[in-house]
């Protein structure tokens, strides 16, 4: 049932754009790529491990997709987001292997850390990087085949969420995995995991990993379809607003990410549309209602339709 | 029979406190052993030096004639040697059920596969077996967070049993359960532990559950053993009865 109401969510979000205004469509491509990065830390925050610095992941994809471009002339999309896979997943191995054996607070700060050198870093080498500028990020080809103008926008999308949706269905995989069970017992009781014969910092390195490659993929396609990356995308904030859509959205699907990331991005542009000067104080706002109303997020109202179903067969006998 | 595990010389401080001094120890296979003694006298370190939760300052460890001293607790459990809580350790979120399912997937050295289910019909067939045995059939699908405390204690041995170990540690499994409910935790577990001949060492502070089950007794006080053999012989020691009773 519930992989039934999946599809039918993709048809609705696989149909529905080329009716929509331009403006939405790039909207949405741009909360399905972002949902990526907040994906790794839906995953991560399974295991009740919360970092601060995924954007720093996002932003390895992103400038993997500029560097392509403008030192290996690499111009074909998919051949962009392989080498992206490769080095979200050869950055988060790197620092895995020191991350891995942290907890909480300590987990969190240096996931921040290293992201904030990472934004240094792309600030500061300004003939490889762009500095403050950044780096442009031309329209990709497709396998080789250059995208209609007409369509380059709505292309862009279908890429995006075909691509998201595939990575969704890796991450449903990965929950419902040795693995994925293996992380929530991390959360639950790490003595346990080991006394089991597990390993506690290998199921973590790999849940790392996994969620790393997500935020990279996630960089790439959001710097293709904006046309143009700049250091922010390592910001502290910009790992903020990973997190804080992450806890909108809530944690109890892989699907939550995307429902969280879209309703973020129209909150955020009708807020700075009406408030332009308050807009931050409008996030918080929603944030402070989700917090108190739905703890577990937007996805938790599922739960409540689900009872709410429940209780009117009920009353319905 | 032949002992499966030894200790020799074991000895561990814990600053000037003396939790194991010089102990040697042989268990036997199959054997069913209580350990008793005061508190602080040494008996739950006994069980985190073997599982290696606790490094000894002295001594060695053998299982099954091969020295196991120092290794980590991972590497131990690999071993075949399990062990239970007085508090259960239990993944809480999880289901009754998907703890189970996930202590087999480990033991069968599947915990790092991140695309297949964990839940499979072989694996819920085995834990469903499992959950008869332990008389925790109703629970199945209740998350471990909300079982009544008897239904923890038997949940946190069913998961070191589903591991198939050669040798159960068991520390106080039935601290926290009702007296009533005392009789039925070790009433359900005694059998199924003999059943399969796992050799069980488990740690009590209630002497009658001790004299009742166990088949052979080890009373501790100060990180010494002070009398060892048949429950009732045991119990009737004056040394064991001043020290857990405080009888002159």
């Amino acid at each position: 049932m519930a992989l039934v109401l999946a599809l039918a969510g993709l048809a609705v979000f696989l149909v529905v754009p080329p009716f929509l205004p331009e403006w939405i469509t790039f909207l949405l491509t741009l909360a399905w790529a972002k949902a990526l990065a907040v994906l790794g830390i839906v995953l991560l925050l399974r295991g009740g491990l919360l970092t601060f610095g995924h954007a720093l992941y996002y932003a390895v994809g992103a400038y993997t997709a500029g560097f392509a471009v403008k030192f290996l002339g690499v111009h074909d999309g998919l051949v962009v987001l392989v080498l992206a896979v490769v080095t979200g997943a050869g950055a988060s191995a790197l620092l895995g292997l020191l991350l891995a054996r942290y907890r909480g607070v300590h987990f969190g700060l240096l996931n921040l850390a290293f992201s904030m050198v990472l934004y240094a870093i792309l600030l500061k080498f300004y003939a490889v990087t762009g500095g403050t500028d950044g780096l442009r990020l031309p329209t990709p080809l497709l396998a080789g085949v250059k995208p209609d103008a007409q369509h380059l926008r709505l292309t862009i999308y279908y890429v995006t969420v075909v691509l998201a949706a595939l990575l969704l269905y890796v991450a449903y995989r990965f929950t419902t995995s040795p693995l994925g069970y293996t992380l929530r017992a991390v959360r639950d009781n790490e003595v346990r995991v080991e006394y089991m014969g597990a390993s506690v910092s290998q199921a973590i390195y790999c849940s790392y990993i996994v969620a790393g490659v997500m935020a990279s993929v996630g960089g790439v396609l959001a710097g293709f379809s904006v046309g143009h990356i700049v250091p922010e995308v390592s910001f502290w904030t910009q790992s903020g607003e990973f997190v804080f859509v992450a806890l909108l959205g809530g944690t109890g699907s892989v699907l939550a990410p995307v429902a969280g990331s879209i309703v973020f991005e129209f909150v955020r542009n009708y807020a700075f549309k009406y408030s332009p000067y308050t807009w931050q104080m409008t996030l918080g706002i929603v944030l402070l209602i989700i917090i108190f109303f739905l703890p577990g997020g937007l996805w938790s109202l599922t739960g409540i339709a689900r009872r709410w179903g429940f209780a009117t067969r009920r009353w319905s006998r | 029979m032949r002992a499966v595990l030894e200790t020799i010389g074991l000895t561990k401080f814990f600053g000037m406190v003396r939790a194991a001094e010089d102990l040697s120890l042989s268990f036997q296979e199959g054997e069913l052993v209580g350990i008793v003694g005061p508190n602080g006298s040494g008996k739950t370190t006994l069980l985190n030096v073997i599982t290696g939760y606790v490094k000894p300052d002295r001594g060695r460890i053998r299982y099954q004639g091969k020295d196991i001293t120092g290794l980590s607790p991972r590497a131990v459990a690999d071993l075949g040697i399990a062990r239970s809580f007085q508090m259960p350790q239990l993944y809480l979120s999880l289901t009754v059920l998907e703890n189970l399912v996930l202590a087999l997937a480990i033991r069968a050295g599947r915990a790092r596969e991140f695309w297949a289910p964990l839940v499979r019909a072989d694996r819920l067939d085995e834990a469903r077996r499992v959950l008869e045995q332990f008389d925790l059939e109703e629970h199945a699908t209740h998350e471990a967070g909300q079982l009544p405390e008897g239904a923890r204690k038997l949940l946190d041995v069913a998961l070191s049993f589903a591991r198939r170990p050669r040798i159960l540690l068991m520390d106080e499994p039935t601290s926290g359960v009702s007296a009533r409910d005392k009789s039925k935790v070790m009433d359900t577990l005694v059998p199924v532990l003999k059943g399969t001949g796992v050799t069980t060492i488990f740690v009590e502070h209630d002497m009658e559950v001790v004299q009742r089950y166990a088949e052979r007794v080890l009373a501790f006080d100060e990180g010494k053993v002070v009398a060892a053999g048949s429950p009732d012989a045991v119990l009737a020691d004056p040394a064991v009865r001043r020290a857990l009773l405080g009888q002159p």
